[in-house]
């Protein structure tokens, strides 16, 4: 019997494609979720909205919070370690969490290196705002990526950016020849293995999320036809004025995300989402993709 | 001519399905809504959130058309979450939305968290090579009714079962290169 295999890390974040992964901050938050139809939730101290809003340093979740959602709910529970911070990743492994987000939404601890997630049983999702920084991620042993997008800000505009970011380089890499592939690699800053692999298969090796924004169910169909295999929403549901139905129509545009007669009866009615940012209005030193590389 | 063989395609591993169903020689329908069920001779539920699932199949109607499908003889088979939507109930404290066309009471999560997560070589009933097994936050079968035949255990532990023409494993043969899973459901579906 072999445990945390390649096989086996991928595995679970098969299982979560066509689904939705939920912000929540508390058991009860968590249970609203999971009656949902979320597939996952991320146990957070706080939503990127308000980490965004009241600064400070950003650090994993009190293990005590993680320990009362897992508690509360069967579905897989998630939580973010710092960039860099294995020690979090470590502690986040022996509390049984399902899958560790090393993400820039915390304040990284490392401004140079990314988490060694070989060494881990329990799998990690990176975020990647191009080809090269998700195969750099997949690389270090990455077993899901996403995209960055811009967090807590309800502006799906870097998500969307991102994700056609990735799909245009994948493109490329088809387009060119073997001999080509050492070149491309260099200039993505990626592990030349991987980028022949894209280059063969037309896609990533590992799940691709959307995450960074997503605010309306709208906003989640957005991202699967643009070709994401799911979602995650961080503040856009508890955020919102009413989460639990925003929650359920969510859920159900990333199923129906090819039908828009189902997109417009579940998008009716929801109440007021989460306000958003523009992102030119954001100081430079205060955006969060731009953390690790 | 190719039989069309449905899989569910509300969430989850369905396009690993298909194509394992392509490889075993079937043509794969993405299964949304009820209509989508016209036609089929073999339907398979994937691997995911079982309530993701029940939730999303409540919701958009498609609980009482899969009862009656498969109920009425469609050859199925339910992989992990899958195997939990087609049974009758769990052993946990929260009903959740099943099917009941498997006469099995199936403890979720049963091997633990998805640290505890494997692989292993499987001994199935009546085939001469073992069968590389993926078991991912996975279920086992607690209680069986008559008529189910246990095919592979795990420390005296159901994990992959048939009645008639309902077909369930624990684990996810869609993750390996190994078809005789999905074989054996169209072999089922060719006995109709």
């Amino acid at each position: 019997m072999e445990q945390g295999t390649v096989r086996v890390k991928r595995g679970l974040a098969e299982m979560l494609k066509g689904g939705v992964i939920m912000d929540v901050t508390t058991a009860a938050q968590a249970k609203i979720a999971e009656e949902a139809g979320a597939v996952a939730v991320m146990a957070l101290e706080r939503v990127p909205a308000d980490i965004r809003r009241e600064g400070g340093v950003a650090r994993m979740a009190d293990p005590a919070r993680i320990e009362e959602i897992k508690a509360a709910v069967t579905i897989p529970v998630m939580a973010k370690a710092r960039i860099g911070h294995f020690v979090e990743a470590q502690i986040l492994e022996a509390l049984g969490v399902d899958y560790v987000d090393e993400s820039e939404v915390l304040t990284p601890a490392d401004e140079e290196h990314h988490i060694d997630k070989w060494q881990f049983t329990v799998p990690f999702v990176c975020g990647a705002r191009d080809l090269g920084e998700a195969l750099r991620r997949i690389g270090e042993g990455a077993a899901m990526i996403r995209t960055k997008g811009e967090a807590g800000t309800g502006n799906v505009v870097e998500a969307v950016r991102h994700m056609r970011s990735m799909t245009n380089e994948i493109r490329r890499l088809q387009t060119l020849g073997g001999d080509q592939l050492m070149a491309a690699a260099r200039e993505l800053r990626a592990p030349y293995e991987l980028v022949r692999e894209v280059a063969e298969t037309g896609r990533l090796p590992v799940v691709n999320f959307a995450a960074g924004g997503i605010a309306t169910p709208a906003d989640a169909a957005l991202m699967m036809q643009l070709g994401c295999d799911g979602v995650f929403v961080g503040s856009g549901i508890f955020k919102s004025d009413d989460p639990a139905p925003r929650a359920a129509a969510i859920v159900a545009a990333t199923t129906y995300f090819r039908d828009p007669a189902v997109l417009a009866r579940v998008s009716q009615g929801l109440g007021t989402p989460m306000a958003g940012l523009e992102i030119g209005r954001i100081p430079p030193a205060e955006m969060l993709q731009t953390r690790g590389r | 001519m190719t039989v069309r063989a449905g899989v569910l395609a509300l969430q989850g591993d369905f396009r690993e399905h298909a194509a394992a169903l392509s490889a075993a020689g079937a043509t794969p329908v993405l299964v949304r809504t009820a209509a989508d069920l016209d036609g089929l001779a073999a339907l398979v539920v994937p691997g995911g959130e079982s309530t993701t699932m029940g939730a999303l199949a409540e919701r958009f109607g498609l609980v009482a058309p899969l009862r009656e499908a498969i109920g009425g003889g469609l050859p199925t088979l339910g992989t992990c979450a899958g195997l939990i939507f087609l049974a009758r109930a769990t052993t946990g404290p929260r009903p959740q939305v099943q099917l009941g066309v498997l006469d099995a009471v199936v403890e979720r999560n049963a091997f633990g968290r998805q640290v505890d997560s494997f692989e292993t070589d499987l001994r199935v009933a009546g085939w001469a090579e073992p069968l590389r097994a993926v078991f991912i936050r996975a279920p086992r079968v607690e209680r069986t009714g008559e008529g189910v035949e246990v095919l592979a255990a795990m420390d005296g532990h159901p994990v992959m079962v048939r009645q008639d023409k309902v077909l369930g494993t624990a684990f996810h043969p869609e993750l390996t290169g190994d078809r005789r899973v999905h074989t054996l459901l169209l072999e089922m579906a060719g006995e109709r």
